[in-house]
């Protein structure tokens, strides 16, 4: 059965010479993937391809069957969470979430109990008027993570979200995305560097070096392997196992 | 760290600073209050004053607002493309005016907007009726704003370039964009900022003096500062220019207060090279407006400039450069120059060590108080403009035409007063950063008292004493405040030569005149910024 692939990277080459990246993959709809690699290798420049902030200079990025190479990154059907200042902090947390759904938040009633509503999701009711230097910082990926949920796009992006927050609170964290790439039926490509992480909550793995994808797998048995010396070096290095 | 005897050298040295620059502004002051004193105010005067005062505040108002009106799109406009040939090219020219002094500063916009100036045929062109008048409330206005639009945009554009870039593609993720983006990003970002950046633009506009002198005059057109400087320099009506005085350093007083009240911090951070990627932004056509806007910006900033070069090269300036009494000039002014310079940096020093050793002693009120009026020493100097200070000094030598030695000190002193709150700022954080590093370990090894002075302090110290001392040179080598009331044929500095020379219509001597000291003071402005870049990767 060859079902059509939500995302995919169709020969999609940035920059130019000896830093030059390219990457080419698919994958399916509401499947989990973890991007790995060592610093520089290429990592968010994958990830910002995705999400438009960087323009490929050829290649298509299709999805959902859509061309979207050429498309504005808020044309793109994207929700993207990062590491950190994911929310406006002279903003409050309702109109942060409000700003998902409407970018000049001209926002009528029901959607306004939509913000409530994707606050009351992460368990963060009442939060609504509290300004984000008032929250934690597991606090804020959350509402970050309740405005993706209120978004309902069909692609999610994830860079390094929950690093730093401490192992407990990220493994919650973890499993409030996956609860949520669920119910909206997204896609999520989640940048980390922690085998750990990835082993948790991903189904695949894009390990990325030198700018290129070293290796496109399933994750079960992945950092077992010993035929790729990249890996070797990038496990090694990080202490891991 | 400090030993007992250095403590006491330092709080003394601090504390003879205090009392010198006390007296330097106490005494003036104290004689225009004995001159008010003696002095009836008519009817006609007091509409006099309050006609001055409200111009005063007036032109400061709008060049203010308009400032700040094509400040903050600018600002924005140069966020948005934080990479495009040039950019830190016009942001090193923005930094320009800031020492460009201003006489110079009048005489390219009056070649570029004056009646046969390039903007007026332009402006003709396109089919304009009246010409645009240099002179005037325009006219000020117009230079009000060449000198501190660009310091606005230098004070602002950091509070954009601060925020992380995750708002931006924040930004572009959520698709906020244009009038959304600055009322919800932006504008909340560069509030505080343009709050501050305006309050020090009003100070600066409201006492204002060149400009005003050249492009002003007449009673429709006088501030404060230029009414003092007539009252004394042409009416000598003492009891008129004390009245001015006293009701500039009260302004002045408001300004500063309502700024402190406002908590600004109008410093102009670090404009970094456009670091930050801006995906929200769309490039292509929709980059027009902005490249517009810029455009324009760096049109108006460094047209003037050109016009300076243009035309000064076109004068004699061989014939220029023997005429003795532009070596006469010159030579006076560099050695006032030297030794306000001079004077500034051994008062700022005293102030900064003498400040540094009170502080390390919080629970004493007594050198609390020192501390505080060390710091404050700087702004005390802002509260008492230069004319202010030099109308005391003036009416305490009786007119002072006649005399040479006593109105040479005074030009000195109240130049080395004017430089004293930047020097300040170059030497506070040097002084800190050496304490830091080298106090423990010196006392330690006993090198303490003129040794450490000698050895460690001084060397360590040595670019941002440099800094400083160019710094005040390149200021007293431009200023016409204090040389404005004293110029006479016995005194003649570069700046008050080509006051009379534009005052006489010796345009092209003028316009050479400008040139050479133009380029004198800004090559004085480089050498002091590339010692401060120096002093400042030395630490690093």
């Amino acid at each position: 059965m060859t079902q059509q692939p939500a995302i995919e990277f169709d020969g999609v080459v940035f920059g130019m010479g000896d830093l030059s990246a390219e990457f080419s993959f698919r994958r399916e709809a509401g499947s989990v993937t973890a991007i790995l690699g060592p610093s520089g290798a290429g990592k968010s420049t994958l990830l910002n391809l995705a999400a438009g902030f960087l323009t490929p200079a050829s290649g298509r990025i299709i999805l959902d069957g859509r061309d979207i190479t050429g498309l504005s990154p808020s044309d793109r059907g994207i929700s993207m969470v990062f590491q950190d200042n994911n929310l406006f902090a002279h903003l409050d947390i309702r109109t942060n979430i409000g700003l998902g759904l409407d970018p000049s938040l001209k926002l009528d009633t029901g959607a306004w109990t939509q913000v409530d509503r994707a606050l009351e999701r992460v368990g963060l009711a009442g939060f609504g008027k509290r300004m984000p230097g008032t929250l934690s910082g597991g606090e804020r990926q959350r509402v970050a993570l309740a405005r993706a949920f209120a978004r309902r796009r069909p692609l999610l992006l994830l860079d390094e979200p929950f690093d730093g927050l401490g192992p407990g609170l990220a493994a919650d964290m973890l499993g409030l995305m996956l609860e949520i790439r669920a119910e909206v039926g997204a896609t999520v490509l989640m940048v980390t560097h922690d085998p750990d992480e990835a082993d948790a909550a991903a189904d695949e793995i894009l390990f990325i070096a030198r700018g290129g994808i070293a290796a496109d797998a399933a994750v079960a048995g992945f950092f077992e392997r010993r035929d790729l010396p990249d890996l070797q070096t990038y496990l090694g290095s990080t202490g891991n196992n | 760290m400090l030993t007992r005897t250095e403590h006491r050298a330092s709080r003394m040295a601090g504390l003879a600073a205090l009392v010198a620059i006390g007296l330097a502004l106490a005494v003036p002051i104290a004689v225009l209050l004995s001159h008010g004193g003696a002095s009836e105010l008519s009817s006609s005067q007091g509409d006099y004053l309050v006609q001055i005062t409200r111009f005063t505040l007036l032109q400061a108002g709008l060049s203010t607002l308009l400032s700040l009106v094509f400040a903050v799109p600018l600002a924005r406009a140069l966020a948005r493309r934080p990479e495009f040939v040039g950019r830190r090219w016009l942001l090193n020219l923005f930094a320009v005016p800031l020492g460009l002094p201003p006489l110079v500063a009048a005489l390219g916009l009056i070649e570029v907007w004056g009646r046969n100036g390039v903007a007026n045929q332009g402006l003709g062109l396109l089919g304009a009726e009246t010409p645009f008048s240099i002179y005037g409330l325009s006219g000020i206005l117009l230079a009000h704003v060449f000198f501190n639009l660009p310091l606005a945009v230098r004070l602002i554009l950091p509070a954009l370039e601060r925020l992380p870039p995750e708002y931006w593609k924040t930004a572009a993720n959520l698709g906020i964009g244009g009038l959304p983006l600055f009322r919800l990003v932006e504008w909340p970002a560069m509030r505080r900022t343009a709050a501050s950046a305006a309050g020090l633009v009003f100070m600066l506009c409201a006492t204002s003096f060149t400009l005003v002198l050249v492009l002003g005059g007449g009673p429709a057109a006088t501030t404060l500062e230029v009414a003092i400087y007539q009252a004394l320099r042409f009416d000598f009506d003492p009891g008129r220019a004390v009245l001015l005085s006293l009701i500039q350093i009260c302004m002045t007083l408001v300004v500063m207060l309502a700024l402190k009240l406002m908590a600004a911090t109008a410093e102009t951070g670090d404009t970094k090279g456009g670091s930050t990627s801006r995906p929200d932004v769309q490039g292509g056509l929709h980059a027009l407006p902005d490249a517009a806007l810029i455009g324009l910006g760096g049109l108006f900033v460094s047209a003037p400039m050109v016009a300076v070069i243009v035309s000064g090269l076109s004068a004699d300036l061989s014939r220029l450069l023997t005429d003795t009494l532009f070596w006469r000039a010159a030579s006076t002014s560099l050695a006032i120059g030297l030794a306000a310079a001079a004077l500034s940096v051994v008062l700022a020093s005293f102030l900064v060590r003498g400040r540094y050793s009170a502080g390390q002693n919080p629970g004493s009120p007594a050198l609390g108080l020192l501390a505080g009026l060390s710091g404050a020493a700087g702004s005390l100097t802002l509260l008492v403009p230069p004319v202010v200070l030099g109308a005391g000094w003036f009416l305490m030598l009786g007119g002072g035409t006649g005399q040479l030695l006593a109105p040479l000190m005074v030009i000195i002193l109240i130049n080395a007063l004017m430089a004293l709150p930047f020097v300040m700022r170059v030497l506070e954080p040097a002084h800190q950063n050496t304490l830091e590093r080298n106090g423990r370990l010196a006392v330690s090894l006993g090198v303490v008292g003129a040794n450490r002075l000698k050895q460690i302090d001084l060397p360590a110290m040595l670019p941002a004493l440099a800094t400083g001392f160019v710094f005040a040179v390149a200021l007293s080598l431009g200023d016409l405040g204090a040389i404005a009331l004293f110029g006479s044929d016995r005194i003649v500095t570069l700046p008050w030569l080509l006051y009379q020379k534009l005052g006489s219509y010796r345009t092209a001597d003028a316009a050479g005149l400008a040139l050479l000291l133009g380029a004198i003071t800004m090559a004085l402005m480089i050498v002091a910024e590339k010692l401060g870049t120096w002093n400042g990767s030395a630490y690093r």
